[in-house]
């Protein structure tokens, strides 16, 4: 499932591992949280093996996986008193740490209904609050926004900052660019098991191709007129189709559509585009996520 | 402040708190079958003794296995829905969530094999048992019961869903009628009959019969011990393996 994968994390840092479905982000974490043993190479996590150390691990980490795992039959206040009583927090403190996270992901109103009749963001604010009780000093976050409403997905991300504020280090899955974009320091992307790339969010950006217009024509005739006027272009004779970078503005626009009325062209369909992950895809392994999704 | 196990058996009893209907059906389920067999057929069978002194330790066992679906859904749903990886990503003993699982299984068959010993005695039970022989009865029934238990909590651990947990247990739910519980082996037809003789659970109901007869015999309580130790031994391993294993 994975292939010799690398990488550091320092510490206070927020690192995400960005890749489709299928790509081994689950796995990774896995291993990553002894749930599962690699079959070669070393892990350490805050300085402990993995494999020989597993306690240690599990005593430093905490864990928010892709599913909501909370208890559907318990309240929201009961999976907190659940966690405090398994840390083996006394009595008050328990109390004070179950209130303070309540308040602080704003459960209280539904503090006392039954889980399962959450919502999805519900579910995932209580799941991290679960996962906070321990207070651990490095949070292991899988896919904490997938199926989440735009409105929620943005208060997860205003938590995990507040998080990362104060000095809580961070891996995060992800499969959204603009989710590692917005939250990480770096970022690594995994492909089938690889990791194809490393580096800041801006790093990356850089080795994307840019903003650019797609022009689609009826006839090779055509498509050959407007590579030869339009330079810096790239063509797709497959599609009959041109691609030329542009930075999306009405300006720059307006004297490409001046262009190509100049020279008496007519293209069948015009669209902007702006890179995102199937971009990152297709620049780092040439092909796109699709082919990867199971 | 408590050890894991006891949060988690605490948390067991919540969700049968929660969700009573499944342990109703643990000690209505055999209340029912003893209803039938014994007070509505009861005079049709012919087995040499009063037909409730002779079904009653059979339908306590029958108590037992009723209990196991419920226990096995509710382990898978844990598995299935990622609450066990929470915990065992946690710096605490890895068994506790099953332990508690185990427990409470436990304490589900001991209220329904109550159930029927109760309804036994209004139905005309008359056991001629010494209070030695009832402590024989408990360690059994008890030792029945948790070995039961961890062979129920590794089939729901390894079950892909809730669904196909519960089902899991049905030949567990169906062994006690292949069995001397309701009538004797050697009255069954052949094939049945020597299942009947060999399987494990008629050793357990002859000793349990034994013993509230006042007439134990080491013979079949030696089998009876060994099968039960058996079956929780090997419960427990395939437990722990698959836990370990599934992440």
């Amino acid at each position: 499932m994975l292939d010799g994968i690398d990488f550091d994390v320092p510490a206070g840092t927020v690192f995400s591992l960005l890749g489709p479905n299928g790509a081994g982000k689950t796995t990774t974490v896995n291993v990553l949280t002894t749930l599962m043993k690699a079959d070669g190479g070393t892990v350490r996590v805050a300085g402990h093996d993995t494999a020989t150390e597993a306690k240690a691990v599990r005593s430093e980490i905490g864990v928010t996986g892709q599913f909501a795992a909370v208890d559907e039959l318990l309240t929201g206040l009961e999976n907190l008193q659940l966690m405090a009583d398994l840390h083996r927090l006394g009595a008050d403190e328990g109390r004070q740490v179950v209130t303070g996270l309540l308040e602080r992901f704003d459960l209280v109103e539904s503090a006392r209904k039954p889980a399962s009749t959450y919502s999805g963001g519900m579910r995932r604010k209580l799941d991290l609050a679960m996962t906070l009780v321990g207070n651990p000093r490095i949070i292991f976050l899988d896919e904490p926004t997938t199926g989440l409403d735009p409105r929620s997905r943005r208060t997860m991300w205003t938590i995990i900052r507040e998080l990362v504020a104060d000095g809580v280090t961070i891996f995060l899955t992800t499969q959204y660019l603009e989710e590692a974009d917005q939250l990480a320091d770096r970022v690594a992307v995994l492909d089938q098991g690889r990791l194809v790339a490393q580096g800041t969010p801006d790093e990356l950006k850089r080795r994307l191709p840019g903003t650019h217009v797609r022009l689609r024509f009826t006839t090779a005739a055509e498509l050959d007129a407007a590579a030869r006027i339009l330079t810096g272009s790239t063509r797709d004779d497959e599609a009959l189709a041109l691609r030329v970078p542009s930075d999306g503005g009405t300006k720059s626009l307006r004297a490409l559509l001046d262009m190509l009325d100049e020279y008496a062209i007519s293209a069948e369909e015009f669209s902007v585009h702006t890179p995102d992950l199937d971009d990152v895809f297709l620049a780092l392994t040439g092909h796109t996520t699709e082919a990867v999704a199971k | 402040m408590s050890s894991p196990s006891t949060v988690m058996l605490r948390r067991n009893f919540k969700h049968i708190a929660r969700n009573p209907t499944s342990v109703f059906n643990a000690v209505l389920m055999p209340v029912v079958i003893m209803l039938m067999f014994v007070y509505m057929l009861g005079d049709a069978f012919d087995v040499g003794v009063d037909y409730v002194d002779y079904a009653t330790p059979g339908l306590m066992l029958l108590a037992v296995c009723y209990g196991l679906g419920s226990t096995a859904t509710s382990v898978n749903s844990d598995m299935t829905k990622g609450i066990i990886n929470r915990f065992k990503v946690m710096d605490i003993s890895r068994g506790a969530v099953l332990t508690g699982h185990v427990v409470a299984s436990l304490l589900t068959n001991l209220v329904a094999i109550g159930a029927i010993i109760g309804l036994a005695f209004l139905l005309g039970f008359s056991p001629s048992a010494s209070f030695l022989d009832w402590l024989g009865v408990v360690g059994l029934v008890v030792l029945l019961g948790f070995a039961a238990g961890w062979l129920t909590v590794a089939l729901g651990l390894a079950a892909k869903s809730p669904e196909t947990a519960g089902l899991s247990t049905v030949p567990l739910v169906m062994l006690p009628f292949f069995s001397s519980a309701i009538a004797p082996a050697e009255k069954m037809g052949p094939g049945v009959r020597q299942f009947a003789e060999y399987q494990p659970f008629t050793p357990i109901i002859e000793t349990l019969r034994g013993l509230l007869n006042g007439t134990p015999s080491a013979g079949t309580a030696i089998a009876a011990l060994a099968w039960c130790v058996g079956i929780g031994v090997v419960g427990y391993l395939w437990a722990r393996s698959t836990f370990k294993k599934r992440a």
